[in-house]
């Protein structure tokens, strides 16, 4: 089975998000770049079809050439292939753009099923894996968090692709080739072994011009890339933090003996009667 | 202009209970209302409740409906008294796909939006809403934006919006330039209120011909077991984290869930712990939740918590350390050991429900 597994490169985010100066990116100067949990759990269901079916996973992702570190990333969970469709460091591209680009990897191999995320965890915009099917003509299911597999593609096979939702199970049933996008939850993602990691230090890393054509040299302006990239998607003009409520907890005591005021406030909150 | 509403509908026709549109949607509607208002008025719409109850010329959408040559009512009862409570003047009551097909649904929003003079289409932010408006943004060519909070129509085909990101930690502020504006609404960040004045619903009955490979991906639908939904519209919900040690420390959680009407919810190292299903998973990559009372107990609060759970009415926090990041967050705190504050709280609380025994 030949399987693509597109990732995002996204800030590993801990405490409070920062912001730049501009209000246009999170400030990433002390935070790690990872990828989404959805898309982890992406890439091991496609590693362990991969290891009872045979035949291979390759990984894409469109971003800088630094998410070259999230694609080796992959290479050393079992991906044996990397595609890296450069845009210009900085520059955002929306999803319609986003599935442009993975589409003309997906549509230039020989691929049964691709597999995608759920959703990026930076812009959560919940469409790349629909938008590609529409442009590969192939079937998709989204939000999968189980994904049996009976046999090792070709023609006439089929995948059975069920998620939860509002408390009915949804079975989707779809022809090969397929997208698929999961959700963490589908799998526990094993850790990289170490010879997973010395072998993916070592492998090739296959490098294509992005929408913005940023392979094509550095002379090409981040003006022009930033109004190539956004025809027809949404225009994000800036980002801010929510007001959170800035409270401090009213500490009712300590340990068991904080009990009777306790349970006080769930009487004032009207969950005990 | 019109704006269509895709609803989903809670408590189908013989499952007992009585039938209504989701919370999700209810909270939809309204901010589909907020920007049905704002191309008449073109003021600016609030974020969360005093919404005026302008008419807004919003028209549901909702499929299921008998076809529409056999006997039986397209729209229960109760979903019609929700709609118009809303100021929904108009529903499409769409009959003849059998169960959930996105693509199919999304046809007929297509062609709901070609025939009428509709500028809008708005979803909640759920699987089935995402999942529909995306299949519509593919097949007309048209930007859609995800888990909106705000949308405003500037004219000119030009909507000011505010959107999630990062679950709700990071907003967004766009424009979106499109005939037609098609927009998912973050369900814990818009509450549901109702309009100033009931609407008079006229129903419009709708038999698509559908293109059976818009068929093709169908779900086929089997009921999940107890519990699989009700994280999510829970009303109580009794959080468990590191703090909690193992599978079986729990228990105690479980029982205190059970005697507030609630269910359990979990962090993200809980299930990664495998001490408890990912189904249960509060957080940015499990559910969101929109309980009264979120009660955390041993939760530290990552913010990939939080974005589960900021949409919680009340939060009580018992932790150990009175500096974690949920002290922040809570209202209420007690600091303990969840091992001791927990049963002490279940005793209590079956002494006061049955004094003496």
């Amino acid at each position: 089975m030949e399987i693509l597994v597109c990732v995002k490169r996204v800030p590993t985010v801990g405490g409070a998000i920062t912001l730049t100066a501009d209000r246009r990116a999170i400030d990433t100067k002390a935070s790690g770049f990872t990828i989404s949990p959805h898309e982890e759990c992406a890439v091991e269901e496609a590693v362990r079809l991969v290891e009872r079916f045979g035949g291979s996973v390759t990984v894409a992702t469109l971003g800088p050439v630094a998410a070259e570190e999230q694609l080796r990333a992959c290479l050393a969970l079992g991906a044996s292939a990397a595609v890296l469709v450069e845009t210009e460091p900085g520059v955002e591209v929306g999803p319609i753009a986003t599935a442009a680009a993975l589409h003309s990897v997906a549509a230039g191999g020989a691929f049964d099923l691709v597999l995608l995320g759920n959703e990026a965890s930076d812009t959560g915009d919940y469409q790349v894996g629909i938008r590609l099917a529409h442009l590969l003509g192939w079937p998709v299911a989204t939000g999968i968090k189980a994904l049996p597999v009976d046999d090792a593609g070709g023609s006439g096979s089929s995948v059975s692709a069920s998620r939860t939702y509002r408390g009915v199970l949804e079975t989707f049933a779809l022809p090969l080739p397929c997208v698929v996008t999961v959700k963490e939850g589908i799998n526990l993602p094993r850790y990289p072994s170490l010879p997973g990691r010395l072998r993916a230090k070592r492998a090739p890393i296959t490098r294509v011009p992005g929408p913005d054509g940023a392979s094509d040299g550095a002379a090409q302006s981040a003006q022009s890339a930033q109004s190539a990239q956004s025809v027809g998607d949404v225009r994000m003009t800036s980002l801010r933090v929510p007001d959170a409520p800035k409270k401090q907890a009213t500490v009712l005591g300590q340990g068991a003996a904080a009990v009777p005021k306790l349970v006080d406030v769930l009487v004032e909150l009207g969950v005990v009667s | 202009m019109t704006v269509f509403c895709l609803i989903e509908v809670d408590g189908a026709a013989g499952a007992g209970g009585v039938a209504g549109v989701a919370d999700a949607s209810l909270r939809a509607i309204t901010l589909a209302r907020c920007l049905a208002a704002s191309a008449t008025s073109a003021t600016s719409v609030s974020e969360s409740a005093g919404v005026s109850g302008a008419v807004g010329g919003v028209a549901a959408v909702v499929f299921g409906g008998p076809p529409a040559d056999e006997p039986g009512s397209a729209v229960e009862p109760g979903v019609l008294a929700d709609l118009a409570a809303y100021g929904v003047t108009d529903v499409y009551a769409v009959s003849g796909i059998d169960g959930y097909a996105p693509l199919a649904w999304a046809r007929v929003l297509q062609a709901l939006l070609s025939e009428t003079s509709g500028h809008a289409v708005v979803a909640a932010g759920t699987e089935h809403g995402n999942e529909v408006l995306a299949h519509l943004g593919a097949i007309t060519a048209l930007p859609m934006a995800a888990n909106c909070t705000q949308a405003v129509d500037k004219g000119d085909g030009e909507y000011a919006i505010v959107r999630q990101r990062w679950a709700g930690l990071l907003l967004e502020e766009a424009v979106l330039d499109a005939p037609a504006a098609l927009l998912t609404v973050a369900t814990d960040a818009v509450a549901p209120v109702p309009a100033e004045a009931a609407a008079t619903v006229t129903v419009h009955q709708v038999s698509p011909s559908v293109d059976g490979g818009d068929l093709a991906v169908r779900a086929v639908e089997t009921p999940a077991g107890a519990g699989g939904a009700s994280l999510a519209t829970a009303r109580v919900v009794v959080g468990g984290g590191r703090g909690v040690g193992s599978a079986d420390g729990f228990a105690p959680l479980e029982e205190l869930a059970a005697l507030l009407g609630g269910v359990v919810g979990v962090s993200r190292v809980v299930t990664s712990e495998g001490w408890r299903p990912h189904t249960q998973q509060v957080g940015q990559t499990g559910t969101k939740i929109t309980p009264d009372l979120y009660l955390a107990c041993g939760i530290s609060g990552a913010i990939q918590h939080i974005a589960g759970c900021s949409g919680a009415k009340n939060i009580i926090a018992i932790n150990t350390d009175p500096a974690a990041p949920m002290m922040t967050r809570a209202d209420y705190a007690v600091i303990g050991n969840l091992h001791e504050v927990i049963p002490a709280l279940v005793t209590a609380l079956r002494e006061r429900a049955a004094p003496g025994s």
